[in-house]
């Protein structure tokens, strides 16, 4: 039986500086906090980050940032992270914005094995790169290249030993893509089953894009509910 | 801003809804919108972080920590929800299976370009899902304070910051005005209450037909 569960630790040995990382969550669901402290704690930095925002500070990616990792961050918003948008003014971090979903479609082509998607979303806007705009069916679009990364860190609410993974709720978001799009793919689940256990009619992440499943055991605080979004 | 005036611009929103629509409520006043809404009437809320029937927002004793909002708030979802990844959440929008979004603005000119993610050197906090919801939403209803904090129009001749999406804005609702655009320019089809005829031509930039019926909000 293929077992693909790891360590933290084992999951993230061949993590070196100047790395392009893949974190899938949008806000807290769907963060994989434990896998970022781990590579917090392999002290790899020059990072090159991809997440579609950068948490709050103090908060999961942001503790990357904050200390120093991340030397480029590809996103789609920082409202919630007015840290993060302090070091882009000061010009700590190099950071590109996209369209959410185009974002999404860019790591979805990387995925697929595209070479890029065209796009008319923002082309009448500054985002327009002249040298991009192509001609289709009398309409005009932009290429946009296709996104992939040396590591994707993952967020499953269930895995089995063979890399299926089922995601919940709101925690689904990036995850599903970007566990498609990295050359090394490393899942943490709150739940680790034995294969054969997820129905393959449930299975939202085949386990065959999986390269490591690391369980979470007890749930770190800052999985919780965040108390200043409740009303 | 005031509860009251966020309050009047959501109520006249609701109003816009139609049954069976698919919509997606923009952070701020859009997100008030649910509270005026005939609570039978149907409707399937999108949100961008993958929620296809999003419900109301929930009490801290209910707040799901896997369950939350575009907007970072704790929500419920209704009977017959769907959760998807990012892609097809987007898919939905730019693929043109959202009937109506809201969104706030900065600028909205005349042949209804919007601009409201950047202001360049002061606030660039992102583009989210602005830019393909202002281009790709079916529909698109711009709820927002009749000027700026300093009493500057907002609803101008041509837009001054960078755009999020040019001849996006069908409507838009403020608290003193209710604004259609056309293809030929802006109709003004009902006014507030509590203003009059001049204060909103005066805070308008962008010239104003006065359609014939117009009414009081």
């Amino acid at each position: 039986m293929i077992d693909k569960t790891t360590t933290v630790s084992k999951a993230l040995e061949n993590v070196t500086c100047g790395m392009s990382v893949m974190v899938g969550g949008f806000g807290v669901p769907g963060t994989p906090f434990l896998l970022i402290n781990g590579l917090l704690g392999s002290g790899a930095d020059r990072l090159i980050l991809i997440k579609n925002e950068a948490n709050e500070a103090g908060l999961g990616v942001s503790l990357l940032l904050e200390a120093g990792r991340v030397s480029r961050l590809i996103t789609s918003h920082l409202g919630l992270n007015s840290l993060a948008i302090a070091m882009m003014n000061k010009k700590e971090i190099e950071v590109n914005f996209y369209p959410q979903g185009i974002l999404a479609e860019k790591i979805r082509a990387g995925g697929a094995g595209l070479l890029a998607i065209v796009t008319d979303i923002g082309i009448n806007t500054i985002l327009r790169r002249e040298e991009n705009v192509v001609q289709l069916d009398g309409r005009e679009g932009m290429i946009e290249p296709a996104l992939r990364a040396n590591i994707a860190l993952i967020h499953a609410a269930k895995a089995d030993r063979a890399g299926n993974l089922v995601y919940e709720k709101s925690a689904r978001n990036f995850n599903p893509l970007m566990a498609t799009a990295a050359d090394l793919v490393i899942a943490e689940a709150e739940e680790i089953v034995e294969t054969g256990e997820i129905p393959p009619d449930q299975v939202h992440t085949p386990g065959a894009f999986v390269d490591h499943v690391v369980p979470i055991g007890e749930l770190l605080p800052e999985y919780g509910v965040l108390k200043h979004h409740v009303r | 801003m005031s509860v009251n005036i966020k309050e009047k611009i959501a109520r006249r929103a609701a109003q816009e809804i139609r049954p069976g629509q698919v919509v997606n409520l923009g952070i701020g006043i859009p997100t008030l919108i649910p509270d005026f809404l005939p609570p039978d009437l149907p409707l399937t809320i999108h949100s961008e972080n993958g929620i296809l029937g999003a419900g109301e927002i929930t009490l801290a004793a209910k707040a799901d920590r896997n369950l939350i909002d575009a907007g970072g708030a704790y929500i419920s979802v209704v009977p017959g929800a769907a959760f998807c990844d990012s892609a097809l959440s987007f898919s939905l929008v730019r693929g043109g299976r959202l009937n109506l979004a809201f969104l706030g603005a900065l600028e909205v000119s005349e042949q209804g370009d919007l601009a409201n993610w950047i202001i360049p050197g002061k606030f660039a906090p992102g583009i989210g899902g602005a830019m393909e919801l202002a281009q790709k939403a079916r529909r698109l209803i711009i709820t927002t304070t009749h000027t700026t904090k300093k009493g500057e129009a907002k609803i101008l001749k041509n837009c001054t910051l960078p755009l999020t999406a040019r001849r996006c804005v069908d409507m838009i609702i403020t608290e003193l005005a209710v604004i259609k655009v056309e293809p030929d320019g802006m109709v003004l089809t009902e006014i507030a209450h509590e203003t009059d005829l001049d204060t909103v031509l005066r805070l308008t930039e962008a010239p104003l037909e006065i359609a014939e019926g117009l009414t009081t909000f």
